[in-house]
């Protein structure tokens, strides 16, 4: 009786093992029999990111700011910013960190393009079902709350090492936001517009795309900034299983502790990330311009 | 309005309701046995842990006339209307608009009658807060799939017709309460449905707009005689511009008749309540309260003329009484005592005056 309230009566270790080989020779069995199939599954993600990162490096470097400049202004209408941005990335090409930052723009860049490709779709369609949502909520929980190590395992199982298992691995990390923002979004649009728009003969979609996903904008566009962010922090982590880009010289700088080269790189994805978010809630500010009353009731 | 009622003539019916039931809960089907039976809504609640929403409702709708539904907050007045383009579905019953009947619509024909039939006018105004007042204005038509500019250019007719002309530009956040309601009609105007409904459309309003606006709508009647069905708690403005009125108590129907019929012969104590503040003075008509055999001496005043100032023209004629006249032709008289009588009978007492037609 002592002995079960002092020790945990926990399996015994013959068991433990048992059932581990058997998680693990079952899943491995699956990527033997799948894992090539998945792997051209997602070549043609590979090919696109591949694309992307050849552009960016590509381009004459003062072509890549005045567009990233340019499309600062568009987004956000303020001169501060598209100094800021000039200024950011000027100062990391002359710390040497130009190539590696091209790598991690495309990698951020496409990430997000799936990530709102997928998950503003999945969003709107757990704002249209109470069960599905009851379902992926969990999901979404453990996607952003486990530790990404751990998931980086099956990911690098199906798809070893290399870009598209370090893209998979950011999108499933900065996914949760953009569902999660594009649901509530959706639930919080006022009952009364939409029975307004039912009252009119509003056929779903012109519901959905004309007064759902519009007033919904400001929460979907705080859901992309959020995952543009998680993408970013995730940069480096991805680096791990080949990623590349301004993680490599992080982990380079930890492993061998190169203090300087660990803080240029870091300030650099800092950078980015300020960058990236001044701007999108910028962008996301302006989409709201109608609110703004003058004597509202 | 109200003149046009005392004429009597027959109207078609446009919108018919029969034995509609509505019941709030888990499994209201199952409600509505129990409630035939004479279960009441605190009952219902309590004892099966249902809400409900309507009781037995039948009333008809004249067509081309403004039919008001009232009643305290939670009586279902909301619950009614919204049966009407079943953005509600009834638990039992039966709606019937233009011999059609509503409930059996598939959805592409319900879709359709909302787009051409009838239009909604909202409390809280619900418009797109995202569009211009040009686009808002225009809705109802782009939701039919009529081009953009197309649909603007003939909702400018009712923005222009609702004093809104100028504003097509601005958004709704930047007009004041009484201009996005403004916007509201127009946009319900605008599809050029037969029937509106308008659910306490001007109860978020300040008193002077609201009166503004009951004139505008008035105004509009006058020339558009489209079947209104207007919600309202507000006694004044039911009695302004409605030609019929039905009340509402706890989802069932409690009374329904013209203006002078509530006001002379409330059903109960509940419309008594409703009514006990009102100038009775100025609501009642001469035809209502006179006596249509008595001969008497005196000025002659029409019908539909309010007792107050039928008063005030038998004081100037320093006469007791007056010669009631409808279309040129004298139908009644009325005296002094008559008229005070009427005037001072505040309790709901229901043995009202026999003369009235
Ligand atoms: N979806 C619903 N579920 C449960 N109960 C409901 C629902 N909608 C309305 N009810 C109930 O039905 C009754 C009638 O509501 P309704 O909104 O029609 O009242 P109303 O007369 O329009 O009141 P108000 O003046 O406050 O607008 C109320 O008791 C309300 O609580
Ligand atoms: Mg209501």
């Amino acid at each position: 009786m002592e002995q079960l309230l002092t020790e945990f009566p926990e399996l015994s270790r013959g068991a433990l093992r048992d059932l581990r080989r058997y998680i693990d020779g079952n899943f491995k069995d699956f990527t033997r029999e799948y894992g090539e199939l998945i792997e051209t599954m997602f070549d043609p993600l590979k090919w696109f990111l591949l694309w992307v990162q050849s552009v960016l490096l590509a381009t004459p470097w003062p072509i890549v700011i005045i567009v990233l400049c340019g499309l600062a202004w568009l987004a956000s209408r303020n001169w501060k910013l598209v100094v800021g941005t000039a200024a950011a990335f000027l100062l990391i090409g002359w710390l040497g960190m130009w190539e590696d930052t091209m790598v991690t723009l495309a990698m951020v860049s496409v990430a997000t393009l799936i990530c709102i490709g997928l998950g503003i779709p999945f969003g709107i369609l757990m704002a249209r079902s109470d069960r599905l949502q009851a379902i992926i909520t969990p999901i979404l929980d453990v996607m952003q709350t486990i530790p990404s190590f751990v998931y980086l395992i099956p990911v690098v199982m199906l798809l070893g090492i290399g870009k598209a298992p370090a893209l998979l691995a950011v999108c499933i990390y900065a996914i949760p936001p953009i569902v999660r923002l594009t649901n509530l979004g959706i639930r919080l649009v006022d009952r009364e517009v939409l029975e307004a728009a039912d009252s009119f003969g509003a056929s779903y979609r012109q519901k959905l795309f004309n007064v759902q996903v519009p007033l919904a904008l400001p929460n979907i566009f705080a859901g992309v900034n959020q995952t543009i962010m998680m993408a970013l922090s995730m940069v480096v982590v991805a680096a791990l299983i080949g990623g590349s880009g301004l993680g490599t010289p992080v982990l380079r700088a930890v492993n061998n502790q190169y203090l300087a080269l660990g803080l240029f790189n870091g300030m650099a994805i800092v950078a980015i990330a300020i960058i990236f978010d001044r701007v999108s809630q910028a962008y996301g500010k302006r989409l709201q311009k109608h609110r703004e009353g003058g004597h509202g009731v | 309005m109200v003149s046009d009622l005392q004429k009597k003539k027959p109207a078609k019916t446009k919108v018919e309701i029969k034995n509609l039931y509505k019941i709030f809960g888990p499994n209201p089907k199952a409600q509505v046995e129990k409630v035939k039976g004479g279960v009441g809504k605190p009952e219902l609640l309590a004892e099966h842990g249902h809400v409900l929403g309507l009781n037995n409702i039948n009333i008809k709708m004249p067509e081309r006339a403004v039919q008001v539904i009232m009643g305290l907050s939670g009586s279902g007045k909301s619950t009614l209307i919204r049966h009407i383009n079943r953005l509600i579905e009834p638990t039992a019953g039966e709606v019937i608009i233009d011999g059609e009947d509503v409930l059996s619509m598939g959805p592409n024909e319900l879709r359709d009658f909302r787009r051409k039939k009838a239009s909604m006018v909202f409390q809280k105004f619900a418009l797109l807060p995202h569009r211009l007042v040009k686009e808002n204005a225009a809705y109802g038509l782009t939701i039919q799939g009529i081009a953009e500019k197309e649909a603007e250019e003939r909702a400018q007719k009712w923005i222009n017709r609702v004093g809104l002309a100028g504003f097509e530009n601005h958004y709704p956040a930047q007009l004041s309460g009484g201009m996005q309601q403004r916007v509201g009609l127009a946009r319900a105007l605008a599809t050029d449905a037969e029937i509106l409904l308008m659910d306490e459309a001007f109860s978020a309003l300040d008193p002077l707009i609201r009166t503004d606006m009951q004139n505008v709508m008035l105004d509009l009647q006058e020339e558009l005689h489209k079947t209104i069905i207007f919600i309202t708690h507000d006694l004044d403005e039911a009695l302004r511009i409605g030609d019929n009125i039905a009340i509402l108590r706890d989802g069932v129907m409690v009374q329904q008749g013209s203006p002078q019929e509530i006001v002379l012969k409330p059903a109960d104590d509940y419309v008594s309540d409703f009514i006990k503040d009102i100038n009775r003075g100025r609501v009642l008509m001469v035809g209502s309260v006179m006596d249509g055999e008595k001969k008497v001496p005196g000025p002659t005043v029409p019908s539909d003329m309010a007792i107050e100032d039928a008063l005030q023209v038998m004081t100037s004629a320093q006469s007791q009484s007056a010669v009631v006249e409808k279309g040129g032709k004298p139908v009644g008289s009325i005296t002094i005592e008559d008229m005070i009588a009427a005037i001072a009978r505040t309790e709901g007492k229901t043995e009202g005056s026999s003369a009235y037609t």
